[in-house]
């Protein structure tokens, strides 16, 4: 993730549909974009249909083996009952629907949460699909996008007997927009959405706090939203946790994490806040009501602890004391060299391909990197099978040849650098490229990188020692990783004053498209005095690329051009590309139904059983 | 001088009855000798002595051992380590005649070679903090102890200060900001000299406080007095009457402070301010082995053991030195 592990904000733009310049959040970065939707793309949002069933979409098997669960459901089972075990190592930003920001949290709040529309619970590419959730069918546009209507399904009901209605919906999205008590959630809803000025139902005079006008509610059935302007993606809106129903009645502001009313198939039992809650069956939940989004709904119980030793987890995964570690980000380092020694315990993981790139950006501000030839002699020299070592070898990632991950649609195949014919690097080539820059016998400058990282230091142990070979003297230089955007290495200023030619970095998105990949990390535009998350690439026709993109609304086109910018930014050796990277998942036998969740890069949390009563 | 121990010698033992008996020999012999007779007699402490010699002399001479029994401490060796696991290929870590403490996992750095290398540095922190604390420490002690008064409130309410010095925060603090270059030095020269000096600089009130205790108690000895009396000055007293008294406390507590330096060295190495990547260091190398601890266990091994034996064979040898030089405190 760009800045922390630990705050993963979901990017915009969802599954490469028509969902551009939209907020997008970087580690707290005041770097908000204000929305101006663009492109009237109609072939967004295509509906399964009502008929569609749960989830299969690739297949099935039952036989253990390593990534059988990628593509694939591992260990169908209709069989209910049974608790199903999750443990976090720290704790979710929240549990309440419009404050929280997680993909795992997105991944996990279906089970007690319906929003409009969902993506659908399936292995393979059809987890990015759209379908109807709570609503009848997905989105109804009308006044050139800019009005979207639906209607709930009748006959859901709220934990306690009640029935949903429009207004539940409407207060939710209501509530989400206050941004002083929820501040964590995404801002797609201010942003877009014709507020009037409209700031926050506790402020709210209308007697039922529905003072909202850009949010009607004709019937109890019907809710229509209308928008600042046509945007053609809006159901990648509806199908936010903030359009989860909230009775307002029992809203409790701030405290209603504690017991969040429940729309879906779970309820919480219990709610130790930071330490443990459990969900049982919501008994007023009717899977009747809810045939497209592939929920299983199987065990009786969910339990999930907070704020587990991350090492622990792993340990108690392998013993089988627990299930899943719900964050997702796979194995820790010694348990996955474990699993990987083991063949039997390796039958049972799964290598979830992950839409983020390790990567090197070569600093063109400090000199002689300011010359393409020298750029281009880092490029030819470094070791690509150490940089991939260093990250575990192939089960950390696949050696990358450019710097779009092959999940996100429009990457295409670029090696300018022969990575993929000579990964160890290629010594003449470097030499010839050094003679060129004017600088034959190599030269001095530093790498930079993040000390909490073991990762990144064996990157930059590794770069020294191939760089060395054509003579380019690698001083390395850790800096921590709270302040290295702040202070270091996102800060042009510090970067170029001490010469960080350098500097190891990586990024993911957590929905795999190319405007939320690329966006802050290759626009010049984004670069301000400090917090960077653009390290330094300052290309004009990959910016000029970028603003083509925001005004395409063919998807087809659209997904070309970020390859064609991956292409520019490669050309100019900026980046030097490392892995792209994969987690190692562990999935204990007593799991049903386990498959990998292509959007999350998770096990899907709304299919998962256990055969553990 | 040498009479007295060659009747000793001659007489085949060194019976403290024999010794009681010629009352005029034990008045020839130095409180050196005396303790180093005990010390030798401590053959615990010695064997401590013995190797504290033996990790100065493979710290000087580390690129010439590395250079017969080694391999270059930064060089990779891909070919020692399984591409798929990142840990040695071979059992216990890469063990064999070429990697005597087996390979680091990921890169199959050779660890014999990083321990050597890393020894250099653990011991020059630590005996240069040291020779700084001490320094300071003494000088502040006796000055202290002696003159009494208002320059001992004085420097006795400095040692509480520093004392109450959140050392460890302050050093993660100071080593996290060391620009490239300053005072003439850059880079690793650089952060070992502000190591030291941070080390040193806030340890020197442990010694100083016990300086000045003994300091106090000898000031009012008779041969301090009979000194005054002929008309000696005080920077004479000081330092020709006090000081050699208070050698044996020094050298103790110095030989009890190194390995209490290498710790702290090793912990600032562990949280990643030490010396900069790729330079080998113990507590470094004990950091990055813990993300190993699992897997390749054996990582562990050679640093763990190299800081180990250090701090206790320079603590054995302190505890023989203090039993010699002073036996009452047994």
């Amino acid at each position: 993730m760009p800045c922390t592990m630990k705050r993963t904000p979901r990017t915009a733009a969802l599954a490469g549909v028509a969902v551009v310049a939209l907020t997008l959040t970087a580690c707290g970065s005041s770097s908000k974009k204000a929305s101006t939707p663009s492109g009237s793309a109609t072939g967004g949002a295509t509906s399964s249909g009502a008929s569609a069933s749960g989830g299969g979409g690739g297949g099935s098997t039952t036989t253990a083996a390593f990534n059988a669960g990628v593509g694939k459901v591992f260990n169908p089972s209709t069989a209910k009952g049974g608790t199903l075990r999750m443990a976090h190592s720290g704790d979710f930003d929240s549990l309440d629907p419009a404050d929280t920001y997680y993909g795992y949290s997105w991944n996990f709040i279906r089970n007690y949460g319906r929003t409009l529309v969902v993506f659908k619970s399936a292995p393979g590419a059809a987890g990015a699909q759209l379908v109807p959730d709570l609503a009848e069918t997905l989105g109804v546009p009308s006044d050139g996008n800019k009005t979207w209507t639906y209607k709930i399904r009748k006959g859901v009901k709220f934990e306690d007997g009640t029935v949903i209605t429009s207004k539940d919906v409407k207060y939710a999205v209501e509530r989400s927009l206050d941004k002083t008590v929820f501040p964590d959630g995404p801002t797609y809803f201010n942003d877009n959405l014709d507020l009037q000025g409209y700031t926050s139902p506790y402020k709210d005079t209308d007697p039922n706090k529905l003072g909202l006008k850009a949010i009607d509610t004709p019937d109890d059935n019907t809710i229509v939203f209308h928008l600042k302007a046509g945007f053609s993606g809006f159901d990648y809106f509806a199908q936010l946790p903030q359009t989860i129903p909230v009775p307002q009645a029992k809203d409790t502001g701030t405290k209603y994490k504690e017991h969040v009313i429940s729309s879906g198939p779970y309820m919480f039992a219990s709610n130790d806040l930071g330490k443990k809650f459990v969900l049982k069956r919501n008994p007023y939940y009717d899977a009747a009501t809810d045939p497209d989004s592939g929920r299983l709904a199987l065990p009786d119980q969910i339990s999930v602890e907070l704020n587990v030793n991350a090492a622990d987890i792993d340990n108690r995964l392998l013993s089988g004391d627990l299930d899943v570690q719900i964050e997702g980000t796979g194995l820790g380092a010694e348990a996955q060299g474990k699993v990987l020694s083991d063949p039997k315990l390796k039958a049972n993981s799964d290598s979830a391909a992950i839409a983020r790139t390790w990567f090197t950006v070569v600093n063109s501000d400090v000199a002689p990197l300011n010359n393409i030839d020298c750029r281009k002699a880092v490029q030819y020299a470094a070791d690509k099978v150490g940089y991939q070592r260093s990250y575990g070898g192939a089960t950390g990632g696949d050696i990358a040849t450019s710097l779009l991950p092959p999940l996100i649609p429009g990457a295409r195949k670029i090696d300018l650098y022969e990575a993929a014919a000579m990964p160890g690097g290629d010594v003449a080539k470097a030499k010839a490229a050094l003679t060129a820059c004017g600088q034959p016998n190599g030269f001095s400058t530093n790498i930079s990188y993040r000390v909490e990282r073991p990762k990144e230091k064996a990157v930059a142990e590794e770069l020294q020692q191939s760089l060395a070979k054509v003579g380019i003297k690698l001083t390395i230089k850790p800096y921590p990783q709270g302040d290295y955007f702040k202070l270091y290495a996102g800060k042009p200023d510090f970067a170029k004053s001490n010469g960080l030619g350098l500097m190891v970095y990586g990024w993911g998105a957590d929905w795999p498209d190319g405007y939320g990949f690329l966006e802050q990390i290759v626009d010049s535009r984004t670069i301000r005095a400090a917090g960077n998350t653009n390290l330094g690439i300052k290309l004009p026709e990959v910016d000029a690329l970028l603003d083509k993109a925001f005004a395409t609304t063919d998807i087809t086109a659209r997904e070309k051009i970020w390859g064609d910018i991956d292409q520019k930014v490669m050309e100019s050796g900026e980046v030097l590309p490392g892995i792209w990277a994969k987690g190692l998942d562990y999935r204990p036998p007593n799991l049903t139904n386990v498959f990998v969740n292509d959007g999350f890069g998770e096990y899907d949390y709304t299919t998962l059983g256990t055969t553990k009563t | 001088m040498t009479v007295p121990l060659e009747v000793v010698g001659s007489q085949g033992e060194a019976q403290p009855e024999a010794v009681l008996e010629g009352g005029h020999a034990i008045e020839g012999r130095s409180l050196g000798q005396i303790a180093w007779m005990r010390l030798k007699r401590d053959k615990i402490a010695l064997s401590g002595g013995v190797v504290v010699l033996l990790l100065i002399v493979m710290a000087i001479f580390a690129p010439l051992i590395v250079k017969w029994l080694g391999h270059p401490p930064n060089e990779f060796h891909y070919d020692q380590v399984n591409p798929d696991t990142q840990v040695p290929i071979g059992s216990h870590g890469g063990i064999s005649r070429h990697f005597l403490f087996g390979v680091e996992p990921v890169n199959g750095r050779d660890l014999f070679s990083r321990i050597m290398y890393g020894s250099q540095i653990s011991l020059l922190i630590a005996f240069l903090a040291t020779l700084l604390s001490v320094g300071i420490g003494t000088m502040m002690g006796v000055v202290a102890g002696y003159f009494g008064g208002w320059i001992d409130t004085l420097i006795s309410r400095v040692m509480d200060v520093f004392l109450a010095f959140p050392i460890l925060l302050f050093a993660l603090a100071l080593a996290g900001v060391i620009p490239d270059k300053a005072f003439g030095l850059k880079g690793d020269s650089l952060r070992i000299a502000v190591i030291i000096f941070i080390i040193g600089f806030f340890n020197w009130p442990y010694i100083g406080r016990i300086i000045r205790g003994q300091t106090l108690s000898l000031r009012e000895r008779e041969f301090v007095d009979a000194a005054r009396s002929l008309g000696a000055r005080s920077p004479y007293i000081l330092s020709r009457e006090l000081l050699p008294n208070l050698v044996a406390p020094i050298l103790v507590y110095s030989t009890l402070l190194i390995p209490t330096n290498i710790l702290f060295e090793a912990a600032l190495s562990y949280l990643g301010v030490g010396v900069r990547p790729p330079r080998a260091t113990w507590g470094g190398m004990i950091s990055d082995a813990t993300n190993w601890y699992q897997t390749d266990p054996e990582f562990l091994v050679p640093s763990g053991l190299a800081i180990f034996i250090t701090v206790l064979a320079f603590n054995l040898l302190g505890d023989g030195l203090r039993d010699a030089l002073d036996p009452r405190s047994r």
